[in-house]
């Protein structure tokens, strides 16, 4: 018996009063299922020590606060110093310390990160429900569509994508660095998260609130996006809890390919920079930028995974 | 049934159409015009646009009997995909590369996956104890470092440090010498999020009612396993082998690239690095041709073995 029938079961046979048994919504039910997982917790806070530390570093930048971070480019020593009780991770060829990099770091790839998340959601969640709801030739269409990018392998995709964004001009802006690199990762992965919501979208359109929210007159728009999406959009948070992780290997892999941002640094080009000094024994760079990325994947992956089991109904079986 | 592969069969030809309206609309619409960066900075005028008349680009892009998209279709249809930017043809440079690459992602693909199904059996066999848990946190903890830490530290480490595998690609070395480096930080990265893959499968053929009864009428738990577990978690499994297969040819982009094997992931990246065009287009469109073919095959296999699809 799971914990919310007991509790409906308690509340039937207990004082017996007349008021029914105040319900929980899938997300109260859900946090407090994911608040009881500590080691879920611990990994969520070092998601957002992450978030907390990209966010400050935009703030120093803005207000121009002079901290170590911002100064990645101040010379801090001797050229390639090993690590030290002054430099944690030693100095790379500029005498830069590279734990201030690997700290900036942080901020470009959660940027790129946040910044495909956002694209693919904005093409993929209603392009998903749209197919969902309407089904026939809208449906058929955006199924040939997503289709015919998902029969392409996915790291060719976003290479093509990559390479032609690369250096152009789109509404007045020129695509340099990191733009490119979110546009590549974001045009590329909304197949996923579109396919998701189309399924969930065509098992909810029959359901009574869908039905009750048309027989109110609700125009289509509204059920769509005040009805169904709000209603399948757990599923978007669950997903991008484990895609977000792919996002940040994505942006290391492309910045190693040299699409990334070319003169500040982000891990994906400290990883770049490791492959020739490793043949002069230089090891911190690479071994800084794979913590960085290592406990950030390990919190997200583990709490994704626990948000998955607290959040998803057909999961939650304890 | 004949109708069934026929009209899956049919489905294919949008697919590829759109994939190919796809490759046309990236590297003739938004790429557009890169003669003058084929013939390089000192080129003239005319050479300029001798290579503008040769590649097509001074033909109308689609409304024309003899637009760039038509020729396009053609030359995916004729398999005939010209010259790359360096003047030598696209499908010399990909035959070359096929073999290499094929060398270093079949030995990976297959070991990977005897040592995860053989890893997760290991691993349902002892489901819910310490070491299961233990199991799934490395798994976790394997996927999360960077693909490109474990290329690089392998390669000092094992090969630049200690010496015990050649650092890079030469003609005189044997397939084996220059490979076995690659194929073991391919199996290693790769074990952490097929292991829990086939975990996952495992665990969840374990919850059936068969293995109940398997168990009910007293079987050993290493005889539920391997007799009846293993036999139905074949067709995840299955799925998962025959789509991985056309990735086979792609060849391992970053693998190749660190250890100078001359494979068709090497080929994509010099492709990128020199903007390309014409392999990158040759590469997407032969992979998907790749894929929606191993799909089909998986589909019918599916209408064949499985008597629930239905064949509307």
């Amino acid at each position: 018996m799971t914990e919310k029938e007991s509790t409906i079961t308690a509340c039937a046979t207990g004082a017996g009063k007349a008021q029914p048994p105040k319900g929980r919504s899938l997300w109260a039910d859900g946090l407090r299922r994911l608040r009881k997982r500590k080691f879920a917790m611990v990994c969520f806070c070092i998601v957002l020590l992450y978030f907390a530390l990209a966010a400050f570093l935009y703030l120093a930048e803005f207000f121009d606060w002079q901290v170590g971070p911002i100064k990645w480019s101040e010379q801090v020593g001797e050229s390639y110093q090993k690590p030290s009780a002054q430099n944690i991770f030693g100095t790379d060829i500029f005498g830069q310390s590279v734990f201030r990099k690997t700290l900036y770091g942080a901020k470009i790839s959660l940027t790129v990160a946040l910044c495909a998340s956002f694209i693919s959601l904005v093409i993929g969640v209603p392009l998903g429900a749209i197919a969902g709801y309407f089904r026939g030739f809208v449906d058929e269409i955006i199924v040939w569509v997503y289709s015919t990018l998902s029969s392409i392998p996915y790291i060719l995709l976003i290479l093509a994508f990559a390479v032609v964004l690369r250096d152009k001009t789109l509404f007045g802006h020129k695509l340099t660095g990191i733009a490119a690199v979110y546009l590549a990762i974001g045009l590329t992965s909304w197949v996923g998260i579109c396919r998701l919501i189309r399924g969930e979208v065509i098992k909810h359109k029959d359901r009574e609130y869908i039905l009750a929210a048309r027989s109110y007159g609700c125009s289509k728009g509204r059920i769509i996006f005040k009805h169904l999406i709000p209603n399948v959009f757990h599923l978007v948070i669950i997903d991008f809890s484990l895609r977000f992780v792919a996002f940040i290997h994505a942006e290391v892999i492309l910045s190693f390919l040299g699409f990334g941002e070319a003169h500040r640094p982000s891990w994906g080009a400290m990883i770049n920079d490791a492959r020739i000094e490793l043949s002069r024994g230089v090891w911190w760079q690479m071994l800084a930028a794979t913590i960085a990325i290592f406990f950030i994947s390990l919190a997200l992956n583990i709490f994704g995974d626990a948000l998955r089991d607290s959040l998803d109904p057909k999961l939650r079986t304890e | 049934m004949t109708t069934y592969i026929i009209r899956r069969l049919l489905y294919t030809i949008p697919i590829i159409f759109g994939v190919l309206l796809v490759t046309f609309l990236l590297f003739n619409v938004v790429g557009g015009d890169v003669s003058a960066e084929i013939a390089g900075k000192a080129a003239s005028k005319e050479t300029i646009e001798e290579i503008r008349r040769e590649y097509g680009f001074d033909k109308p892009l689609f409304f024309s009997s003899d637009s760039q998209f038509i020729d396009h279709l053609k030359n995916a249809v004729t398999f005939n995909f010209g010259r790359a930017y360096d003047r030598e043809p696209v499908t010399a440079k990909i035959k070359r590369g096929i073999l290499p690459s094929l060398s270093l992602t079949v030995p990976m693909f297959f070991g990977l996956l005897i040592i995860s199904i053989s890893l997760s059996l290991v691993v349902s066999f002892v489901r819910g104890s310490k070491w299961d848990t233990a199991a799934v946190v490395i798994c976790v903890a394997g996927m999360s470092i960077p693909y490109l830490s474990y290329i690089l530290f392998g390669q000092y480490f094992l090969a630049y440090k200690w010496g015990l595998f050649p650092v890079f690609f030469s003609p005189d070395l044997s397939p084996v010498q220059y490979v076995a480096l690659p194929v073991i930080i391919g199996i290693v990265s790769g074990l952490g999020s097929n292991l829990r893959f086939y975990r996952t499968v495992m665990l969840d053929e374990m919850r059936s009612d068969y293995v109940r009864t398997a168990f009910a009428k007293g079987l050993t738990t290493s005889r539920v396993l391997f007799k009846h577990v293993l036999k139905n978690a074949m067709i995840p499994i299955i799925t998962r082998v025959v789509l991985a297969i056309p990735f086979l040819f792609l060849g391992s982009l970053l693998l190749e690239r660190f250890f100078g094997i001359p494979g068709l992931g090497y080929l994509m990246i010099e492709a990128i690095g020199s903007r390309d065009f014409r392999v990158i287009n040759a590469m997407t469109y032969i992979s998907a041709i790749l894929f929606v073919i191993f799909n089909l095959i998986t589909d019918i296999c599916y209408a064949l073995v499985d008597p629930r699809v239905s064949l509307d």
